[in-house]
């Protein structure tokens, strides 16, 4: 018995709204064709209800931009970004030159916005990649197993959920050095706690349906039913937080990095900020030094938190009906 | 379960949350943290420190004493709520120096809170009723932009508006440098004068959350069946609002200004470095800056207490408000 990740059935707890259709004939070829050609459509379906949605396609268009821009910065000349080869006048406005202005240093705030973007969205993306497996993995294990693996696991949970992240990464950034890496693993482990929760939840849900128990009766592990039908049910549900996490964890690189416990040598939104707010650009009225990486930051989360609220509403029927 | 019973088991979980905490924050700051702290709190007075003078602190903190022993030390200090001496403000008891700077952030985080809590409260209100409305969908986006704002660029860019352009608020700080020679009422306005604009970046950057949660709590209600019978019955759409719709989904949202209260103060920290305000957040970044780890630790055990209690006094009240959760 396969499970398509996108499972839509009488009994699918979570997945797209079931759309009644006619039986089609069994395409010919092996089982691992058949399933590839569900997940296709699976897959087909879930876009063109994504497409529908406004907010999230101006989401996903945002984000692609961003991207590009990331992509564009990695094999951009950044000569530009060192101080001592800054070639403009500090602190002017935006100019033919220099179109987003120069900051203390006469570097231009462009190269440095740009810069930025390739940091800002790695850390972002990688650090969720840190919280997805943690959170999936604790939630999961606590939701299925159940008993006393879920009391302690739960227990763990909440600590992480009572401590202040902020308070508790600067701590762990502040202790243990200032690199990408640490930054990444800090926001990492910060932020899991509310994804093994929804993991949880949905297991709990999932592990009572009527599926798994067949399976069972039919002699499926507990490996076997966790991977082939528990995870793929709660698939859904952690890709739309994941997309809602990557918000949460670029918001979380920016005020490390303000606080000055990013990576000194590379260049991030947060990190142009800090040294705006530390050379006193909104006293010096310096509008457009503050204003190109803000503006990045609140464009980036609100695409990604876009896209995940479409997501949601497309993965949550309850939410739909309104 | 009996009321009675439900209070034990969240104080028996908060306390064992508290040990846990303790056990983690000793690791954390005097055993896993880089440096030896009395090298750290020798550094103001520079090298020309003699070995006895070197010898006695050591001895002062412990810090000859096996890690089993530095525990024992390290939980009589705590539990004198001495917390250790800061190396930063030289030696000085930790929790002298908190006291310091308690006040000016729990003013902060308090009105901002009380006013993003009402103000959240009251559009989530006004648009989960009329969803669709042209209100609702401002408020809509106008919150998610909010939402998505880091707190310390909203605070850049009304100092950028309010303080350097407009020059109607001061740049920072806490009071004026002159403040002695003002009295009583003079005191108190030079004190709102430099409150203001922290106060309303906090103020903007929560109101998001609370909206959203009230809105999304009230549309949850409001397709409850009970709500159907109550307009069946004839009861008028203002006191379906008032009476039956408003009241159920206060519940998620009242628990919600405790629970945010975590986060709240992560946006206070990093709001007060952009304003200069002398309050707890700003002691972080100096403790950060000046890697005070001792005074780090006492920072960290505040705001974790902080809102462990916040926690218990939202279990609480809801299981006030909510018979059916003393029950489960």
């Amino acid at each position: 018995m396969q499970t398509p990740p996108l499972h839509v059935g009488a009994d699918a707890p979570i997945g797209p709204p079931v759309v009644e259709e006619i039986p089609q004939p069994v395409p010919p070829g092996t089982p691992r064709r058949i399933r590839w050609a569900r997940r296709r459509k699976a897959l087909h379906r879930f876009w063109q209800s994504f497409r529908k949605d406004a907010m999230g396609m101006v989401g996903l268009v945002i984000l692609v931009f961003f991207i590009g821009v990331a992509i564009f910065a990695v094999f951009a000349d950044t000569s530009g970004t060192r101080i001592t080869e800054a070639t403009g006048v500090p602190l002017q406005p935006p100019s033919w030159d220099y179109p987003l202005g120069t900051d203390n240093y006469g570097r231009s705030v462009l190269t440095l916005t740009i810069q930025g973007a390739k940091v800002s969205l790695l850390v972002g993306l990688t650090a969720t990649v840190i919280t997805m497996i943690i959170g999936s993995a604790v939630g999961l294990a606590a939701g299925y197993r159940g008993g006393g693996t879920d009391t302690l696991l739960m227990r763990i949970t909440d600590w992480g959920l009572v401590i202040p992240w902020l308070v508790l990464a600067i701590s762990l950034a502040s202790i243990f050095g200032q690199s990408l890496f640490i930054i990444i693993l800090v926001i990492g482990l910060t932020t899991w706690p509310s994804t093994a929760r929804l993991v949880r939840s949905q297991v709990l849900s999932v592990k009572e349906r009527a599926y798994i128990e067949r399976s069972r009766a039919l002699g499926a592990g507990n490996w076997y039913l966790v991977t082939r039908h528990v995870l793929p049910n709660v698939m859904p549900v952690i890709m739309a937080n994941t997309v809602l996490i990557v918000a949460i964890a670029i918001l979380s690189e920016t005020a490390l990095s303000f606080l000055g416990l990013g990576d000194p040598f590379s260049i991030s939104w947060g990190q142009i900020l800090q040294q705006a707010n530390d050379a006193g650009a909104s006293t010096l009225g310096a509008w457009w030094w503050l204003g190109a990486p803000g503006v990045c930051i609140v464009l980036v989360v609100l695409a990604f938190t876009m896209i995940g609220f479409a997501l949601d509403e497309i993965i949550n029927p309850r939410i739909r009906e309104r | 379960m009996g009321k009675r019973r439900y209070v034990l088991r969240k104080l028996v979980q908060a306390f064992i949350t508290l040990v846990a905490i303790l056990i983690f924050n000793f690791f954390l700051f005097r055993v896993w943290s880089p440096g030896d702290p009395v090298s750290f709190l020798t550094r103001g007075q520079g090298a020309n420190i003699s070995p006895e003078e070197r010898q006695a602190l050591i001895e002062e903190y412990g810090l000859d004493q096996s890690t089993t022993g530095q525990f024992v030390e390290y939980l009589k200090d705590t539990a004198t709520l001495r917390l250790g001496a800061s190396s930063f403000y030289q030696g000085e008891p930790v929790m002298e120096v908190f006291t310091r700077f308690l006040w000016p952030t729990l003013l902060l985080v308090g009105i901002s809170t009380l006013f993003s809590t009402i103000i959240g409260i009251w559009m989530g209100i006004r648009s989960g009723w009329r969803r669709g409305s042209t209100f609702d969908r401002t408020s809509m986006i106008g919150s998610l932009v909010l939402y998505s704002m880091p707190e310390f660029w909203l605070g850049m860019l009304l100092l950028l508006l309010f303080s350097s352009t407009l020059g109607w608020f001061p740049v920072g700080g806490r009071i004026s440098t002159n403040v002695s020679e003002l009295s009583g009422v003079g005191y108190a306005l030079d004190v709102a004068n430099h409150l203001f604009l922290p106060v309303l970046t906090l103020t903007l950057a929560y109101i998001g959350q609370f909206y959203l949660v009230m809105r999304s709590s009230l549309l949850d209600v409001l397709g409850e069946d009970y709500i159907t019978t109550a307009r069946a019955k004839g009861v008028s759409e203002r006191q379906v609002l008032r009476h039956h719709a408003v009241r159920n989904a206060l519940l998620p949202t009242v628990t919600l200004v405790a629970l945010s209260f975590g986060y709240v103060i992560g946006g206070a920290i990093t709001v007060e470095v952009v304003f200069s305000y002398q309050g707890l957040g700003l002691l972080t970044y100096t403790a950060i800056l000046a890697k005070d780890y001792w005074l780090l630790q006492g920072l960290f055990l505040f705001f974790t207490l902080a809102v462990i209690v916040f926690n218990l006094i939202s279990d609480f009240t809801y299981a006030y408000l909510d018979p059916r959760v003393r029950e489960a």
